[in-house]
């Protein structure tokens, strides 16, 4: 990349880093396996896009892409067992975590199938069991709920961690500063993850907020914060696995902010009006510094032969496109006696 | 069977979920080395120590959020919202997380939650500290609601909504923790949730309430009595899931049905039971279903303008009078 772009950047990502070495701890195949996964997500949003527009998908599809690297390197940090709660924009948080892109996909078409029976769609995907503890709609909800999870394996002594996503939108509702102070208090295991990718919904956060950078945040709360080039797979998981150990060894949370920026609508019907011809130019320059172009580019300067790469992607497209055809053909509509079931446990209604 | 207080019977029913499984937590202002404001809390640090009693910051959007991430991962929150008045603080989570994320993930998740809520005014303590909101609860799909009276239902209510996996609002009036009954002592004694308890048999008219006015009830109905009415006084002890077949074959027996209440009036319980009452049992009454509950405005500090707007024993003798003067 030549000195004027990485200016270009740095204007709008200050902590932008280059991919230069494997991080410690990582295999290039463990690389590899990043690609697959950023592609994969990708893919899926791109469908979820096509199909939104296509009337195949109803509600509102916020779209996670160009914000992979946070979700695939805070994930790879991560063990089995762990904890996560996500956001709105979450599809890419749970293809992360290792969940089915076809029962995604059945639960954004409404079936059975989905991880929601179809009763959540896009925007609550959920798969309890492996402890996604489910995406939210309504702004930093999800962060008290991640520190109670945290309590519990806590409490517990079964040596989870919990990981809460949540965007810049989020540090400026109550609940984000309370959970920091208890969480904190109490050092539990947790890792708050801000996803800062400068917009909520049409408004800029700058405008809206003094103190740009918000890992300062942490010091206050007495825990440490620290700041990430989200567009870097590598630095996230290095952030991020420095965070869970932290937490594991029981010396409490911490704050990573990765700093990325929402390149496209808010939702994927967002015609992106609040935003001026300036802010869109430049968001231009950042497409050089997107997660899939820098984690390609990076693996073929390691060696990995261009075919291979495009087999990746070829790979994660098919898989994708096999999770559709399976929501689209194979997958049942929830009958109408289902209405009412799973309002309370045990089969129990209440009219 | 032992004597006890309201608070003595709450503060049972948590020392005996506790001890019976370690999975259930308490969490809330002052509930720790205070024992919260009322004491229903108290000692229970002592015994389980801090990690299970734990004293939160004022911070009631987040410890009830964080209730609410505990219980969906293996524990059993009990969480205090101090005064029933600042619930408002969690109700995001409450109504938007607590209330819907077994139906929302698609059943797969258990949200055995409890928030310990206590209402009631009458202490001069003024419009934030004196409210009853349980109608706000009645209104959400996914909450169990519950509001007993007796020593002996507030105790085996709360040990059943502790083994409830679902959230459960609990609301317990601060000026009856003082009021004293027969409790029985087994250790696995517990009140099913959803069912409602005849406080006075009759066979003139029905007095329907909950919570605090089963007192004010029974004390109308003693008066009436004295004059030659017999009053049937439901407890309902659930709010939701309301016990309409008993409140129900109540009034097939005596025809006439008051719902009584102290919260506000408008929009209050009184008004759903009533609607509800008029939908599947219009054919056994024989005059209209009154409503008796506080004046609709905030809830004043000095003692006459205070007691103005509660519903008293007074209120529910004019209420009987007009309904039993309607022919």
């Amino acid at each position: 990349m030549d000195k004027k772009t990485c200016e270009e950047i740095k204007a709008i990502i200050p902590c932008y880093t280059p991919m230069e070495a494997l991080p410690e701890g990582l295999s290039l195949d463990d690389c590899k396996q990043m690609f697959f996964d950023i592609c994969q997500i990708r893919e899926f949003e791109l469908k979820v896009k096509d199909l939104w527009r296509a009337n195949k998908i109803r509600g509102l599809c916020h779209a996670y892409y160009y914000g992979e690297a946070i979700a695939v390197g805070a994930c790879h940090a991560l063990a089995e067992g762990d904890y996560i709660t996500s956001t709105h924009r979450g599809h890419g948080h749970a293809l992360a975590r290792g969940a089915s892109p076809a029962r995604m996909f059945a639960e954004l078409f409404g079936k059975v199938e989905g991880y929601n029976n179809g009763k959540g769609g896009s925007m609550h995907i959920a798969d309890v069991e492996s402890g996604i503890l489910g995406a939210t709609g309504i702004v930093g909800s999800g962060i008290a709920p991640a520190a109670g999870a945290a309590l519990s394996a806590k409490l517990l002594k079964n040596g989870r961690v919990s990981l809460s996503f949540f965007g810049d939108g989020a540090v400026n509702q109550g609940p984000f500063s309370e959970t920091m102070n208890m969480a904190a208090a109490w050092d539990l295991p947790m890792v708050f993850l801000c996803e800062y990718n400068q917009w909520a919904i049409g408004t800029d956060y700058w405008r809206v907020t003094k103190e740009h950078d918000v890992y300062k945040r942490a010091k206050g709360f007495g825990m440490p914060g620290v700041q990430v080039d989200g567009f870097n797979v590598f630095a996230v998981y290095q952030a991020v696995r420095e965070a869970v150990e932290r937490a594991r060894a029981g010396q409490g949370p911490t704050l990573v902010e990765a700093r990325y920026m929402r390149m496209q609508g808010h939702h994927v019907g967002d015609d992106q009006s609040y935003r001026s011809p300036e802010d869109i130019q430049r968001i231009q320059v950042l497409y050089q510094a997107e997660p899939l172009v820098r984690t390609r580019t990076f693996l073929e300067e390691a060696g990995t032969p261009a075919a291979e790469l495009d087999g990746i992607q070829e790979r994660a497209r098919s898989v994708i496109q096999a999770a559709v055809e399976y929501a689209d053909t194979q997958c049942r509509e929830p009958s109408l006696d289902t209405l009412y079931q799973d309002i309370y446990a045990d089969g129990e209604i209440i009219m | 069977m032992s004597v006890k207080t309201v608070r003595e019977a709450l503060n049972e029913a948590l020392f005996e979920e506790m001890a019976r499984d370690s999975r259930v937590i308490v969490m809330g202002c002052d509930n720790g080395v205070k024992g919260n404001p009322f004491g229903v809390t108290l000692g229970l640090a002592k015994e389980f120590g801090f990690d299970r009693v734990i004293d939160t910051p004022i911070s009631e959007p987040a410890f009830t959020g964080m209730g609410v991430g505990a219980a969906a991962t293996g524990l059993r929150p009990v969480v205090e919202i101090m005064f029933c008045d600042w619930v408002t603080l969690a109700m995001d989570q409450i109504v938007n997380m607590a209330a819907k994320m077994r139906y929302m993930f698609g059943g797969k998740v258990d949200m055995p939650l409890v928030v310990r809520v206590p209402i009631g005014a009458g202490g001069g303590q003024a419009a934030q500290h004196s409210q009853s909101l349980e109608a706000w609860f009645n209104h959400v799909p996914g909450l169990k609601v519950v509001a007993p009276y007796t020593p002996a239902d507030c105790k085996g209510l709360l040990k059943a909504a502790i083994r409830d996996n679902n959230p459960v609002i609990f609301l317990e009036n601060k000026r009856t923790y003082a009021v004293k009954g027969e409790v029985p002592d087994e250790p696995d004694y517990v009140v099913e949730i959803g069912r409602a308890a005849l406080a006075r048999q009759g066979t003139d008219i029905t007095l329907v309430t909950y919570s605090s006015m089963v007192r004010t009830c029974l004390q109308a109905a003693e008066k009436l009595a004295e004059e030659g009415v017999s009053c049937e006084v439901v407890d309902l002890r659930t709010l939701l899931p309301l016990d309409y077949d008993t409140v129900i074959a109540s009034v097939a027996r005596t025809g006439r049905v008051v719902v009584v209440h102290e919260a506000a009036k408008r929009g209050g319980m009184g008004s759903d039971i009533v609607a509800e009452l008029n939908e599947r049992a219009f054919d056994l009454l024989d005059a209209p279903p009154l409503r008796v509950g506080a004046l609709n405005i905030p809830i004043p500090y000095n003692a006459a303008l205070e007691d103005a707007v509660l519903p008293g024993v007074q209120d529910v003798l004019d209420a009987v009078r007009k309904s039993l003067s309607n022919e």
